[in-house]
């Protein structure tokens, strides 16, 4: 139980300043195969509107993050950027970057005032890590943020109950450090086409973790040419009206395909295995906010509207005129999905 | 080091109670929160965490020693702690807060979890935690009791194998497909809706569970203390979606979706 001792040596939550400090963020920049994640960008915004300088983080392993570096340089709104590389930070595990940001936190002339990410699976496992060890709460999916300069404290809108309530939180000025992550679909992206000759680039020793209680075995992506549900632009979801698995499959996704649109499903649609898990959207499952939704023999139960109806176009098809997804649909179709869809396909092919 | 054989593992599922996620709720005229005089139930994410903790003693018979479940909220928690010991948990625990004290905050929450922890004098191998509550929709606790214990974490968990050596190896969703981990014990496992289907409980294990021993704790026994330090302003309902009405056939709808730009 030695462990259990680092609960009560925590570091003092409080400092105090003479006045408050003038904001300076901290963005952790994810990426993967080379590519700097979409979310990030989204964070980038939401960074900018604190107000202050904005330093970009880069972690990796050794000889992977030079191209990151050059694209990251580029992001409009970014003033520095750090990084740091070991062989470590080939998978990002929460056990090996929650100390690398800890030390960046607490070195002595350290100006960051707020960490913030995309609200990633990724970021999601690292910074509450982070915050716990500093003694400091998170606030999780922020739709929007704003910092006073007069009184030094954060304010946060997030969506609680899936959604059907918003939260304004305030963080109090004392807080050591704000950590928060960022909705990606309620900021816009940061442009990526500055000169970037500005940004001050400097390395940061990496935080050695040796026997790190968790390791990395493998990682298997979808190999799908569809974007992903998350931040998917459009998307088509099938509810239990397309009665199986090969109806679902031979209905959906020709729309998807001619849409270019991320396939999605209701828990019903799920529950009854016409749809992989990771499809559904909905309370407990994804939260999805596409320019374009397509809801095809989904009700509309309050669990599903729940994950799309932030959604900026909602079009439903459903035979049903009562369902209550034609209250949010901005143009529902009643038909049988069957004729529908195709019909649909072969209409949007030619426009 | 740890105080218990390598052979008997020790599971602990901290659960919450939640408004009922097929409750439409509504937001309190004051804007202080929302009405919560409606069903509450066991946050789903948490069912499946028992469910897994349960699955684990069926793998592996001898492998598992006891199975707590832990819950901080008021006293109709203890509704939540009954659930979880009729669908097959061997004991509970139940951090008792006024029935008026507003929702811990995660860290708070996670710093009461990791001083339960620290009590149990046998140890504590594996945590099985929700991802999230369906209420704060926050999703930190399981990583903040992680962290303040210095353990190893797997979040979004879609499959755990129990191995020989005290490590488990995790399967967990990521954005775009899965990871695979491998944890040494102790260490902290968050559910995703993928990782098993709930089992129910049967009536004659609901009276049963009525006898399974229930301790309870107080948050200053403790040590903890669970007052928010982020102040919530207000809860407001979220903007009103109005329908844009019916379209009349396919044409229509492809029309309209040109009107708006889409295609």
């Amino acid at each position: 139980m030695l462990r259990a001792r680092n609960i009560v040596a925590v570091p003092a939550r409080f400092r105090s300043y003479a006045t408050a400090r003038s904001p300076h963020s901290l963005v952790l920049i994810e990426h993967r195969d080379g590519v700097i994640q979409s979310g990030t960008l989204s964070a980038l915004t939401a960074a900018t509107q604190l107000g202050g300088p904005v330093t970009g983080l880069v972690v990796g392993a050794p000889g992977k993050i030079e191209t990151i570096l050059e694209n990251a340089k580029r992001l409009k709104g970014l003033t520095a950027l750090l990084h740091s590389s070991s062989p470590q930070y080939e998978n990002p595990l929460a056990e090996t970057v929650s100390p690398l940001l800890k030390s960046i936190i607490e070195a002595g002339s350290s100006p960051y005032t707020h960490i913030i990410s995309s609200h990633s699976a990724t970021a999601r496992a690292i910074l509450p890590r982070l915050a716990a060890t500093l003694d400091v709460p998170a606030v999780s999916d922020v739709t929007s943020v704003e910092h006073s300069t007069s009184d030094g404290t954060t304010t946060y809108i997030r969506p609680i109950y899936a959604g059907n309530a918003l939260a304004t939180v305030r963080a109090p000025s004392d807080l050591k450090v704000n950590i928060f992550t960022v909705r990606g679909t309620a900021f816009s992206k940061a442009a990526a086409d500055e000169s970037g000759d500005a940004v001050e680039v400097k390395a940061v020793d990496p935080v050695e973790v040796p026997d790190s209680p968790t390791t990395h075995v493998n990682t298997s992506l979808q190999k799908s040419d569809r974007p992903d549900l998350g931040v998917a632009t459009r998307v088509v979801s099938g509810g239990r009206a397309l009665k199986n698995k090969e109806t679902f499959d031979a209905t959906l996704e020709p729309l998807a395909d001619v849409l270019g649109a991320a396939v999605g499903a209701s828990r019903a649609a799920v529950d009854d295995g016409y749809a992989d898990n990771s499809l559904q959207v909905g309370q407990t499952g994804k939260v999805v906010a596409p320019e374009l939704y397509i809801a095809i023999g989904i009700s509309g139960a309050i669990q599903h509207l729940a994950g799309m109806k932030d959604s900026k176009f909602i079009v439903a098809i459903n035979k049903d005129p009562e369902a209550p997804i034609h209250q949010v649909a901005d143009a529902g179709l009643v038909a049988d999905l069957f004729t529908a869809v195709p019909e649909l396909v072969e209409k949007l092919k030619k426009a | 080091m740890r105080p218990t054989p390598a052979n008997l593992l020790r599971v602990l599922v901290p659960i919450k109670r939640c408004v009922d996620y097929a409750v439409k709720i509504r937001v309190n005229p004051s804007q202080t929160g929302i009405d919560t005089n409606v069903k509450h139930s066991m946050n789903p994410f948490d069912e499946i965490a028992v469910e897994e903790a349960l699955r684990l003693r069926e793998r592996h018979k001898d492998l598992i020693k006891s199975i707590k479940v832990l819950t901080i909220g008021p006293p109709k928690s203890q509704e939540t702690l009954r659930t979880a010991l009729a669908m097959g948990a061997d004991e509970a625990i139940h951090v008792e807060t006024p029935a008026d004290a507003p929702h811990g905050e995660p860290l708070g929450i996670a710093k009461a979890i990791a001083a339960v922890i620290a009590r149990e004098k046998d140890g504590v191998d594996i945590v099985i935690m929700g991802k999230q509550a369906i209420d704060g929709d926050e999703g930190q606790t399981g990583q903040m009791v992680a962290g303040l214990m210095g353990w190893g974490q797997a979040t979004f968990a879609s499959s755990v194998t129990v191995n020989e050596g005290g490590t488990l190896n995790v399967n967990t969703e990521i954005d775009g497909g899965a990871e695979e981990v491998k944890v040494r014990m102790p260490a902290v496992i968050t559910t995703d809706l993928r990782l098993n289907t709930p089992r129910y409980a049967s009536l004659p294990n609901i009276m049963k569970a009525k006898k399974k021993p229930l301790t309870k704790v107080t948050p200053e026994e403790l040590g903890v203390d669970l007052k928010p330090i982020l102040e919530t302003i207000k809860v407001t309902e979220p903007p009103k979606r109005v329908g844009g009405g019916k379209v009349e056939n396919v044409d229509e709808l492809v029309a309209k979706l040109k009107e708006a730009g889409i295609v």
